[in-house]
């Protein structure tokens, strides 16, 4: 039971966490690929510049001596997202509108992008230092444990407060954006654009508006995915370009431009990420005792080391490009 | 007057101009039929009155006012819509989906209007929750026209609507474009299929080198040898 209850700990609950961010982030790539046609480098940071806009906020509201139930980092994220998708608009207007303005290829528009990430992660080492914050501010990190010793086990199943809130945000903010694309005539118009640009552009779509409503949905998931991660693990100013990689492996294997494939794509890679460093001897310890003492289990039975866990992605990323470039889901790269 | 009005119209993608003064006038009763060659600038000229490319010079008349250079956004609302030749449906997108496009820029209820449209593409019904991109090319050809309908148009401006279908299918799609014409429809389009679309033709349009070189009705250009023998094969 102990051994179930290890999984259910470290693989099930950690791979949904990082799987709800990866999501999050993967979706706004794949948005931003789907109607502007180019991989946007500096989401990552995007993320980890909302998780700051949450990190001032927070410290505001409790240097007010304001004390709530939930972490304030929390608590401010409607704000932090509007403030982040605001940034997003200004970060377009001032710096790829005019490229695509001039008719700037792809390739230009992500360099451009990897400029961008150098100037957030500049300004965010500016402006807080490159060591570590707590978003906590103050406030100790709740962990629920779901006592198991009615099934026998003697280790409770434990999850702590930011990653309960963090699979109810998830869920809550994929169904808005499910009802948002199949319901709304901007939601449609925004698949529009990603189908055929230049089709709905003749269908007098507005695509100017169709451009900013990517912008405010890419930016203020950004916002809730870096804040969310900052709660999880630390907030730093290269919290989130760490993993760039998986997010736009999650975007690329799901099929770029296709946001339900971004979260499948995300929980993908991130399950197999966290399958792949897990310590298998921990679950199938028991057998040592059928086994023969020549077979014995290693103390150590991971797939990929930790250090490694980056080429998980790398590895899954390659074998998409290799079998099914479109991805999973019929992507727009094509 | 009429609905549209080019007027020694010059334009083109950016380098040399492609035409090089095409004049053109339809009325709302009009079915107007562009033919001519292979690069003659038949797709260019729509494409000019859509606002797809640069109008360097002369003037686009539509409902009273100067039309050229103005963005689709603009000219879909003041009642003109276009069929592009090639992809022009959402493919993953339903075929309800694609019409409501269509109808982006209306602000009102345009039930109506999708009743309408589905009344002249019965097919279109049945397949309404249906993926546009796995439709047959016939029936693709539909959902374009009935999205550029949803607008309500007063003038429909298509670009070689029978290309690549079937002689039935051809046939079937002529009958509604006429079909919309008689609705009250002005219909501007481009034919390879020049005999067979110039015979229902009220005004017909042969360019080459993005100039006027007949201009008349359907069955004068037909019946004209010169037209024949040059531009109808014979
Ligand atoms: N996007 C473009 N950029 C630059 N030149 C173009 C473009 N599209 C067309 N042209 C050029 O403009 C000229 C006219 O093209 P257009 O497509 O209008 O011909 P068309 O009469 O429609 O011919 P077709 O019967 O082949 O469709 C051609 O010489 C073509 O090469
Ligand atoms: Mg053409």
């Amino acid at each position: 039971m102990d051994e179930l209850i290890f999984f259910i700990n470290r693989v099930l609950i950690s791979g949904t966490v990082l799987g709800s961010i990866y999501a999050l982030g993967a979706i706004g790539v794949t948005l931003i690929f789907g109607i502007l046609r180019f991989a946007h480098f500096a989401h990552g940071d995007m993320m980890t510049m909302g998780a700051f806009i949450a990190f001032v906020l927070a410290t505001a509201l409790a240097a007010m001596g304001v004390v709530l139930p939930l972490p304030l980092g929390f608590i401010v994220l409607p704000v932090a997202m509007v403030i982040t998708a605001v940034i997003a608009l200004g970060i377009d207007k001032g710096f790829y509108a005019p490229l695509r303005a001039r008719g700037a290829k792809p390739v230009t528009l992500l360099i451009a992008s990897i400029g961008v990430t150098l100037m957030i992660q500049g300004l965010v080492r500016l402006i807080f230092g490159s060591g570590t914050q707590s978003i906590y501010v103050g406030q100790p990190k709740e962990i629920f444990r779901l006592d198991m010793s009615w099934a026998g086990g003697s280790r409770p199943i434990s999850i702590t407060e930011p990653q309960l809130l963090m699979f109810i945000v998830t869920a809550l903010l994929v169904v808005a954006l499910h009802l948002f694309l199949t319901r709304s005539r901007l939601g449609k118009a925004m698949r529009a654009m990603a189908d055929n640009a230049a089709l709905a552009q003749v269908s007098g779509i507005n695509t100017a508006l169709v451009v900013r409503v990517t912008w405010v949905i890419a930016g203020s998931l950004a916002c809730v995915a870096g804040t969310m991660l900052a709660l999880d693990v630390a907030l730093m100013p290269d919290l989130a370009f760490n993993i760039v990689l998986p997010i736009f492996a999650a975007a690329i294997v799901g099929g770029l431009g296709h946001a339900y494939g971004a979260i499948v794509g995300g929980f993908l890679i991130a399950f197999a990420e966290t399958l792949a460093v897990f310590n298998w001897t921990a679950v199938l310890r028991p057998l040592n005792g059928v086994l023969p003492e020549a077979m014995q289990l290693p103390a150590n039975l991971a797939l990929v080391p930790t250090e490694y866990k980056l080429t998980v992605a790398f590895v899954i990323l390659v074998i998409t490009l290799l079998v099914r470039p479109t991805g999973i889901f019929k992507g727009a790269s094509t | 007057m009429a609905l549209i009005e080019l007027k020694h119209v010059v334009g083109g993608y950016g380098g040399a101009p492609i035409l090089n003064g095409v004049n053109m006038a339809i009325d709302k009763s009009d079915i107007g039929v562009i033919v001519g060659p292979n690069g003659a600038g038949k797709s260019t000229t729509l494409k000019a009155i859509f606002g797809l490319l640069k109008v360097t010079g002369g003037t686009i008349d539509f409902g009273g006012e100067n039309i050229a250079n103005s963005l689709p956004d603009k000219l879909v609302p003041k009642g003109l819509s276009f069929v592009p030749q090639e992809k022009n449906v959402f493919t993953s997108m339903s075929v309800e989906e694609n019409l409501e496009m269509g109808a982006f820029t209306r602000t009102d209820d345009f039930s109506d209007t999708m009743d309408w449209v589905y009344a002249m593409f019965p097919v279109l019904a049945e397949k309404r929750r249906q993926p546009a991109g796995e439709l047959s090319g016939g029936q693709r050809q539909m959902v374009a026209m009935g999205r550029a309908l949803m607008s309500k148009p007063s003038l429909l401006m298509l670009d070689e609507p029978s290309a690549g279908l079937s002689p039935r299918y051809v046939i079937e799609i002529f009958e509604t474009i006429q079909r919309v014409n008689q609705e009250g429809v002005g219909i501007l389009m481009v034919e390879q299929n020049a005999r067979q679309a110039l015979a229902f033709a009220s005004k017909g349009f042969v360019l080459a080198g993005g100039q006027n070189r007949y201009t008349g009705t359907g069955a004068e250009l037909i019946a004209d040898p010169e037209v024949a023998k040059s531009f109808l094969g014979g």
